[in-house]
């Protein structure tokens, strides 16, 4: 696992994430800067696990690279998931589904860092 | 898209569907759950079944009650709004029983389903999150 593109992209998510709840409390619905926002997170994301499962391929793998693979996937789907139902709901809890993916995101970075470190050779 | 104002957002008809506003919100976490607690229960099953079979199956029993809830907030209508009422009330049985099961005897429930500890490798959210769909299906009984 890249450790700094891992750390970026759990800073960003939580950044979005108090944004999101804050647009919430405000009672407004996803803007196009909202969207654009999700959109530029998921795009973080998926250069991550694209760079993650490039690390499958050369060097040590994880021990559990099934439930790697399953927690790859998953962060990969959450962000669009989540722009696709917030595109949906124009309403206030538009953003909360923005901020709730936001606040996903980062647990499920952290578990694939902790599966990534125990490795086989 | 224009900027609703608040006193647009904030009107919500009788009739709106049991997945639209706060509903769509869950039906993003109960996806989550629902596809975190079945691929655990997977990993599970495939890779150390006999180690606590007991647990394993109560894994992916949790699994297949966070989908049927999902489904069901996703269906709407009165077949869907029983379905979710029906997930939600095993969900909220099965986190209070496994929670109180795994704190009195932690050696037959070792760490394995969401439900152990109240869900507390989940942050407590499997706890909130039956409370917070019953609530919103309670909120939203048909209006005949």
């Amino acid at each position: 696992m890249n450790g700094a593109l891992s750390t970026a992209t759990i800073v960003a998510a939580l950044v979005l994430a108090v944004w999101y709840l804050v647009r919430t409390a405000l009672d407004r619905a996803p803007d196009p800067i909202d969207l654009i926002a999700a959109v530029v997170l998921g795009v973080l994301t998926a250069v991550l696990v694209v760079v993650a499962v490039a690390g499958l391929f050369d060097g040590a793998r994880p021990a559990d690279t099934g439930t790697f693979a399953g927690y790859l996937v998953t962060t990969a789907g959450l962000v669009p998931t989540a722009v696709i139902l917030a595109k949906m709901e124009p309403t206030r809890w538009g953003n909360l589904i923005l901020g709730v993916g936001c606040l996903v995101l980062p647990v499920l970075v952290l578990r694939l860092q902790q599966i990534a470190s125990v490795t086989v050779a | 898209m224009p900027e609703k104002t608040p006193s647009e957002t904030t009107v919500r008809p009788a009739d709106a569907a049991l997945g639209s506003g706060i509903g769509r919100v869950l039906l993003l976490v109960y996806g989550v759950f629902a596809l975190s607690a079945s691929a655990r229960a997977l990993v599970q099953i495939t890779t150390h079944f006999s180690e606590a079979p007991l647990a394993y199956l109560l894994s992916a029993f949790a699994g297949l009650i966070y989908i049927t809830a999902t489904v069901g907030l996703a269906r709407g209508g009165p077949t869907g709004r029983r379905t979710a009422l029906i997930s939600c009330t095993i969900e909220l049985i099965g986190v209070l029983v496994i929670g109180t099961l795994s704190v009195v005897d932690s050696g037959d429930f070792p760490d394995a389903t969401v439900w152990s500890n109240f869900g507390s490798g989940y942050g407590y959210v499997p706890l909130v999150l039956p409370f917070v769909g019953l609530w919103w299906i309670w909120r939203h009984k048909p209006a005949s």
